[in-house]
C-alpha cells in the first residue's frame, strides 16, 4: 500500500493508504481524528467539512491520496493549544448554535471558511453559503445567528433565543 | 431572578465544549481491539420468496470471517413490538414474526439478507457482491387500500390479511356521533395525506457488539435513545441473555427524533456474532442504507368531517385513516395511529363528540414507527385543516372559529379518554397575534403584491400529550412495557453529585438543564452536578428519551431522588448541630437551625456522611446516595398557537416562508435558551414536512427518494428566522417541577400553519384552492394553480 504525507492541524501525519481510501477515512481511522463525522455518502450534508490548503472541502469527496503534502485543518485545530474556543466555536456556544453536534465541526469548518472569504456577511450570504451543510436539530436559526455574531455583527435584534 | 445555574437560567450548555472541539464520543467513534466489520446483503426488490442464498464463493474471498443468513436465526427470537392493540371487535391485533435476517421471504427493500463478516469494511463489501441470490419477485402491494383488497399479494402468508387491526375509538361513541352528524347545520368534509417521512438524524445508526469470553458478558454500543429498552427487549425476546450479563451502552448519540428509540435487527446481529466469532464486530450505517432500514414515520390518508351547530360550535369529529405499518411492526408503531393520534382528536375545543377510526395496514415497504410528535401531528394537521376549511366555507375568521371553541375550564375530560389538566389556549393566542404582528400583515401582502408575489396568513393551534406515561394506563391500552422513568443522586464525600438518569440526552442538553435543577433544589453550583446517562452499567433502569419526556417524567425522578437526599441531609445536618430535624432548613448550600446563628456547609454534611465519626449511626445509615423511579400520573399537555407567513410566486409555484411564529405553552420552563431551540428544530422539521419532504416508492415497492439527492431535506436557506415565545406557562399540576415538555411541540404544530398560509395566499388571489398535499413543492402549488 503506498503512503501518504501531509500536515494535519500543523502537525506532520503520514499513513498507509489503499487507492480508494478516502480522506475522511484517513483522518478518522488511520489519525484518530474522529471529529471530523460522516452524515452522507453522497456528499450533501457537509458533516465532514475540513480545510485543504485553507479552502473548505468535503473530505469524504476527495481520496487521501489527493491531499499528499496539503495543510489539513480539522475542527480539532480550530481551539487553542490551551483550550481557548475560536470565535466561531465559541459564538456557537453563546448562541446555542448545536444541540446534538453531529453536524457541527462541519458547521464550524464552512463557518470559517465564509468569514474568511466574507468577514461581514448578510443573513442571506450564510445561509446561502451552508447549502452544503445539513443540520437536524436547530432549524438553522441559532447557527446563523452564531455565524453572524462570530462576523462582529449585532444580532440582539434577531429573535431572542 | 434565578441565579445562574438555577432553574430558569439561560446557563450555556456543558457538552457544547466537547461537541465544538471535535471530542465527542460518538458510537461509530469507538474501535475495540481486534473488531471486525459487517456488511448486510440486502433486498433489492419489495417482495420474493428466498429459493437460494448462496454464499460459498463469498466465503472464500479474502478477509472473510463468517456469513450469516436467516437459517443461522431459526433458533433465536425475531424483533418483538413493544405495544399490542385491541380492535374494534376486541380482538388483537394481526402481529407477524420480525427475523433478524430474512427466513424464506423479504419483505421490502432493505430487507436484510445476509450478513458478511471480515476483517475489513470493504472486504465485507466486496464478499457481500459475490453471494449468490435466486430471488422469486412476488407482486408487491405499496397502496394501503389496494392492500386491504380481497385477493391482494399478502405480505405475510401467515396472516389472513394485510389489515394490522381496524381500530374504532370511541367504538361505543359511533352511533351518537353518526346522530349529530346528521343534526348538524353544516358539515365541513376534507380528505388529506399525511407524507410519509423519514427522521434523518445526522448520525447514521452505528452498533459495535462486544463479549467478553472470561465473565461471559455481552456490550452493544449503540445509537439509541433508550438504552435499557434495547437491553431488555434484545436480551429477553431476541437473544435470550439475561441482563445483568448483558450492557447496553449509548453515548453522544447524534439526533433521534424517534428513530432510535426501536430496536433493530443491526443491534442484535452485531451482539450475536461478538459472541459467534468471539470479537467485536461494528456496523456502521451508510445513509443510503438508513433510507431503507431506519423506521420511517406518518404515512397516513385520512378522511376527517367536522359537523357544526347554527352558531358555529363544533357538534362533533369523524375520521377515517389508513395508516401504514410497512412491512413489519416496528418496536412502538401499533401505537402510534391509535393512542398518540386518536386520543389528541379534540384538540384545542370543546367538540363533545368524537369517533376515530383508524385502519392499521401492512405494505412492502420500510416498517413505520414514531417520528418527532408521532401521531400527534397526524391529529393536529387533519383537525386544523378541516377547521381552516370550515372558517372558509362559512365565511368566518379562522381566528374567531378557534377562539369560540376554545376549552376554558380545567381539568377538561375529552371525550377520548384524555382528561387535560391545565392551560389558556386564549393567552397564547394573544400572544400570538403580538409576535407575529397580524396588525402589520396587510401592508406586508402590498409589498409582496407589489413584487408580483402572492402572500398568506396561516395560523393553527396545537395540543400534545407528552410526560408518556401513566403505567397503568398505558397498560390497559395494550403497552408492554411500563413508561416511568429512574434517577440515582450518589453525593461524593467532598460534596459534589452524580444523577445517573435513565434519561438519554441525543442533543437535548440534559447535562446542562438537568444540573440546573438539583444545584437549584440545594443551593450549590451547577458545576458541582454531573449528569450520567446512557450506560445501562452506571444508571437505574429508565425507560429512556421520547416522547417529550425527559425532564416530566426523569426530571421528576431526580427531583424525588435530590429530596430523599435533602431529607437524610438534614437529619445529619440535625446531628453535627444537636438541633430538632424539624428546625432545620437548606439555603444556599448550607444548612441552618430556624431561628439561630447556628449553621454548616453542605460539604460538612456530606462528609460526616462518609466520614462517619460525628454520626447518628443508630438512627441511619452512613453514605448519601438515594434512587427514585416516578410514575406520573397523567400526561402532560403542552400546547400554543403558531402563524406562518408565505410568498408564493405565481408563476412557479414555489413556496418560500417569510415570517414564523410560535407562541407556546410548555409549563415551567428550567432554560429558556434550549427550550427555543428545540423549538427551532421542531419548526425546522414541520416546515421540511410542509414544503419539502417526502419518502416516496414506486408501484413495485422500488424506494425512489434513497438518498439526500432525492429526499429533500430542508437547508438554511429554505427557513426564516423564527419569532417563538413561551411566557405563557400554565404549570402542570401533577409533577414536582409544572413541566410539560418541548421538544416535540415544533414539528407538530408548524405543517398545519404552512399549508393553511398557502391556501390562504391562494385564495386571496382568487382560486378556489381548498387543500394541497404535503410537501407543498413548486410542481404541486403551480398544478393546483392552473385549477
Amino acid at each position: 500500500m503506498p503512503e501518504v504525507k501531509m500536515t494535519v492541524n500543523g502537525k506532520p501525519a503520514s499513513g498507509q493508504i489503499e487507492g480508494r481510501t478516502l480522506l475522511v477515512e484517513f483522518l478518522r481511522e488511520t489519525l484518530g481524528l474522529t471529529g471530523t463525522h460522516v452524515g452522507c455518502d453522497t456528499s450533501q450534508c457537509g458533516a465532514c467539512v475540513v480545510h485543504v490548503d485553507g479552502k473548505a472541502v468535503k473530505s469524504c469527496t476527495m481520496f487521501a491520496a489527493e491531499a499528499e503534502g496539503a495543510e489539513i485543518k480539522t475542527i480539532e485545530g480550530m481551539a487553542e493549544p490551551d483550550g481557548t474556543l475560536h470565535p466561531i466555536q465559541q459564538a456557537f456556544q453563546d448562541h446555542h448554535g448545536l444541540q446534538c453536534g453531529f453536524c457541527t465541526p462541519g458547521m464550524v469548518m464552512s463557518a470559517a471558511a465564509l468569514l474568511a472569504e466574507n468577514p461581514t456577511p448578510t443573513e442571506a450570504e450564510v445561509r446561502d453559503y451552508l447549502e452544503g451543510n445539513l443540520c437536524r436539530c436547530t432549524g438553522y436559526h441559532n447557527i446563523v445567528k452564531a455565524i453572524l455574531a462570530a462576523s462582529g455583527q449585532d444580532v440582539s435584534r434577531i429573535a431572542a433565543e | 431572578m434565578p441565579k445562574d445555574g438555577g432553574i430558569g437560567a439561560s446557563t450555556k450548555r456543558r457538552e457544547d465544549i466537547r461537541f465544538l472541539t471535535g471530542n465527542g464520543n460518538y458510537t461509530d467513534d469507538i474501535n475495540l481491539r481486534g473488531q471486525a466489520y459487517v456488511h448486510f446483503l440486502r433486498s433489492d426488490v419489495a417482495h420474493g420468496r428466498l429459493n437460494k442464498v448462496d454464499t460459498s464463493t463469498a466465503e472464500a474471498m479474502p478477509g472473510v470471517l463468517r456469513i450469516f443468513t436467516g437459517k443461522d436465526f431459526e433458533g433465536v427470537g425475531g424483533l418483538p413490538c413493544g405495544w399490542q392493540v385491541t380492535d374494534r371487535f376486541g380482538e388483537v391485533m394481526q402481529e407477524p414474526g420480525h427475523p433478524v435476517l430474512a427466513q424464506g421471504k423479504v419483505r421490502h427493500v432493505g430487507d436484510p439478507i445476509a450478513a458478511v463478516v471480515a476483517e475489513t469494511y470493504a472486504q465485507a463489501r466486496d464478499a457481500a457482491e459475490a453471494i449468490e441470490l435466486d430471488i422469486e419477485e412476488l407482486p408487491a402491494v405499496v397502496d394501503m387500500k389496494k392492500a386491504l383488497e380481497e385477493g391482494a399479494p399478502l405480505v405475510h402468508d401467515d396472516l389472513k390479511s394485510n389489515l394490522c387491526y381496524d381500530w374504532g375509538f370511541v367504538e361505543e361513541n359511533k352511533a351518537a356521533v353518526n346522530e349529530a352528524f346528521e343534526k348538524a347545520a353544516h358539515v365541513t368534509t376534507l380528505e388529506l395525506i399525511n407524507n410519509r417521512l423519514v427522521a434523518n438524524p445526522m448520525e447514521p445508526r452505528v452498533a459495535v457488539g462486544d463479549f467478553n469470553r472470561s465473565t461471559g458478558d455481552s456490550t452493544l454500543y449503540t445509537t439509541s435513545q433508550n438504552p435499557h429498552v434495547i437491553r431488555l427487549l434484545m436480551g429477553a425476546f431476541v437473544l435470550g441473555i439475561p441482563e445483568h450479563k448483558l450492557r447496553v451502552v449509548a453515548p453522544d448519540v447524534g439526533g433521534g427524533f424517534g428513530s432510535k428509540i426501536f430496536h433493530y435487527a443491526e443491534e442484535a446481529f452485531c451482539t450475536f456474532a461478538a459472541k459467534a466469532l468471539n470479537r467485536p464486530v461494528k456496523w456502521t450505517c451508510s445513509r443510503s442504507e438508513a433510507f431503507m432500514t431506519d423506521a420511517h414515520g406518518r404515512d397516513h390518508v385520512t378522511k376527517i368531517e367536522l359537523a357544526l351547530d347554527a352558531e358555529n360550535n363544533f357538534t362533533a369529529i369523524r375520521t377515517d385513516t389508513y395508516a401504514n405499518m410497512g412491512a413489519y411492526l416496528s418496536t412502538f408503531a401499533p401505537s402510534v395511529p391509535t393512542w398518540l393520534h386518536g386520543t389528541l382528536m379534540a384538540g384545542n375545543y370543546r367538540t363533545p363528540l368524537i369517533y376515530v377510526n383508524v385502519k392499521a395496514v401492512f405494505t412492502n415497504t420500510v416498517p413505520v414507527d414514531a417520528y418527532r410528535g408521532a401521531g400527534r401531528p397526524e391529529a393536529t394537521f387533519q383537525l386544523e385543516r378541516v377547521i381552516d376549511k370550515a372558517a372558509r366555507e362559512l365565511g368566518v375568521d379562522p381566528i374567531a372559529l378557534r377562539r369560540q371553541n376554545f376549552i376554558t375550564q380545567f381539568p377538561y375530560a375529552t371525550p377520548v379518554a384524555v382528561e387535560y389538566d391545565t392551560g389558556n389556549y386564549h393567552a397564547t393566542m394573544d400572544k400570538l397575534e403580538e409576535i407575529a404582528d397580524f396588525a402589520g400583515f396587510e401592508a406586508r401582502r402590498a409589498e409582496s403584491a407589489a413584487k408580483g408575489k402572492l402572500r398568506g396568513l396561516g395560523i393553527n393551534c396545537y395540543i400534545e400529550a407528552c410526560g408518556i406515561a401513566p403505567s397503568n394506563l398505558v397498560g390497559q391500552l395494550g403497552a408492554r412495557a411500563g413508561l416511568y422513568e429512574s434517577a440515582t443522586v450518589r453525593v461524593n464525600a467532598t460534596g459534589g453529585l452524580v444523577v445517573m438518569t435513565g434519561s438519554h440526552s441525543h442533543g437535548q442538553g440534559h447535562e446542562t438543564s438537568f444540573a440546573q435543577v438539583v444545584a437549584d433544589m440545594i443551593g450549590i453550583d451547577a458545576a458541582q452536578v454531573e449528569i450520567v446517562h446512557g450506560d445501562t452499567a452506571n444508571t437505574p433502569m429508565g425507560m429512556g428519551t421520547y416522547g417529550s419526556r425527559s425532564i416530566a417524567v426523569g426530571g421528576s425522578a431526580m427531583v424525588r431522588a435530590t429530596e430523599k437526599i435533602i431529607n437524610k441531609a438534614k437529619k445529619i445536618a440535625a446531628h453535627l448541630m444537636e438541633a430538632s430535624e424539624a428546625d432545620i432548613e437548606l439555603k444556599d448550600g448550607k444548612f441552618s437551625v430556624a431561628g439561630t446563628d447556628k449553621s454548616v456547609a453542605w460539604g460538612d454534611v456530606t462528609l460526616a456522611a462518609y466520614v462517619p465519626h460525628n454520626y447518628p449511626l443508630a438512627d441511619i445509615e452512613p453514605g448519601l446516595e438515594e434512587t427514585a423511579f416516578y410514575d406520573p400520573s397523567n400526561f402532560t399537555y403542552p400546547s400554543g398557537a403558531y402563524a406562518c407567513e408565505v410568498e408564493v410566486d405565481p408563476d412557479t409555484g414555489k413556496v418560500t416562508i417569510e415570517r414564523f411564529a410560535a407562541a407556546d405553552d410548555f409549563g415551567n420552563i428550567i432554560n429558556p435558551m434550549i427550550v427555543s431551540g428545540q423549538v427551532h428544530g421542531g419548526i425546522g422539521q414541520g416546515i421540511g414536512q410542509a414544503l419539502l419532504e417526502s419518502c416516496v416508492y414506486d408501484e413495485n415497492g422500488q424506494l425512489q427518494t434513497g438518498s439526500y439527492m432525492d429526499y429533500a431535506m430542508p437547508r438554511a436557506d429554505d427557513v426564516p428566522f423564527y419569532q417563538v415565545d413561551h411566557s405563557c406557562q400554565t404549570p402542570c399540576t401533577h409533577n414536582p417541577l409544572g413541566v410539560k415538555g418541548c421538544g416535540e411541540a415544533g414539528a407538530i404544530g408548524s405543517p398545519p400553519a404552512v399549508v393553511n398560509a398557502v391556501v390562504d395566499a391562494l385564495q386571496r388571489s382568487g382560486r378556489n384552492i381548498t387543500h394541497i398535499d404535503m410537501p407543498l413543492s413548486p410542481s404541486r402549488v403551480w398544478q393546483a394553480m392552473q385549477g
